[in-house]
């Protein structure tokens, strides 16, 4: 363990995708409960047409320095508001999430 | 100079070997969760693959960070390419996307 770094909140991680995506839906959820395990949903428009790996990239650039010195491990789903909801195209509200994302 | 070594020796490794995971200890012991599930993916096609432990070379560990300007292991790479981490890989294999890349890699 690092001295001197300071666990990152999921509050801090949202903020952080949320900076770089202004538009993005952003939910993270600390897997352990110990501040260095998350999973994150983020929906953005800016994904569409994009791969997987450069979808994800553009979350770590987000995250820059928090990514190599603050996170262990970032389970990352990657969704444009189309895939999301594929079947209601402007309907895609956080509720459905849960539901829709096969976890 | 010794930076661009690495990555000369990952870059080696990586083109001469069809299908290579970097990963957190071995297929048999993985020693995260993240790398264990990825092995599981690959281990699931039957095919040969390379693995390599990052746990053994820090430098390594390091160097395949900036290789592929990921910041996280497991990375997955076929015939050369960075294919994806373990969300990736996860998802190609469940979509379907993965196993034909794996297939021709491996009849090769």
């Amino acid at each position: 363990m690092p001295t001197g770094i300071e666990p990152i909140t999921a509050e801090e991680i949202q903020s952080l995708i949320r900076d770089a995506l202004p538009d993005a839906q952003v939910r993270v959820r600390d897997l352990t409960g110990g501040g260095d395990h998350y999973e994150a949903l983020v929906v953005s428009a800016a994904f569409a047409g994009k791969t997987k790996v450069a979808r994800h990239r553009m979350v770590y650039a987000a995250l820059q320095d928090a990514m190599v010195q603050r996170i262990h491990a970032l389970a990352l789903t990657t969704l444009t508001p189309e895939e999301l909801n594929p079947a209601e195209e402007q309907n895609s509200g956080l509720v459905n999430i849960q539901t829709r994302n096969p976890r | 100079m010794a930076n661009n070594d690495v990555l000369a020796q990952i870059d080696e490794q990586v083109k001469k070997n069809k299908i290579v995971v970097y990963m957190k200890g071995t297929p048999s012991f993985p020693m995260c969760g993240f790398s264990a599930a990825t092995v599981q993916v690959l281990d699931s096609y039957n095919v040969p693959y390379e693995s390599v432990n990052v746990l053994e070379d820090p430098a390594i560990r390091e160097g395949i960070k900036r290789y592929s300007n990921w910041p996280t292991v497991p990375q997955v790479y076929i015939n050369g390419e960075f294919v994806g981490g373990c969300d990736i890989v996860r998802e190609m294999h469940a979509n379907g996307e993965l196993e034909p890349l794996i297939r021709a890699a491996a009849q090769e």
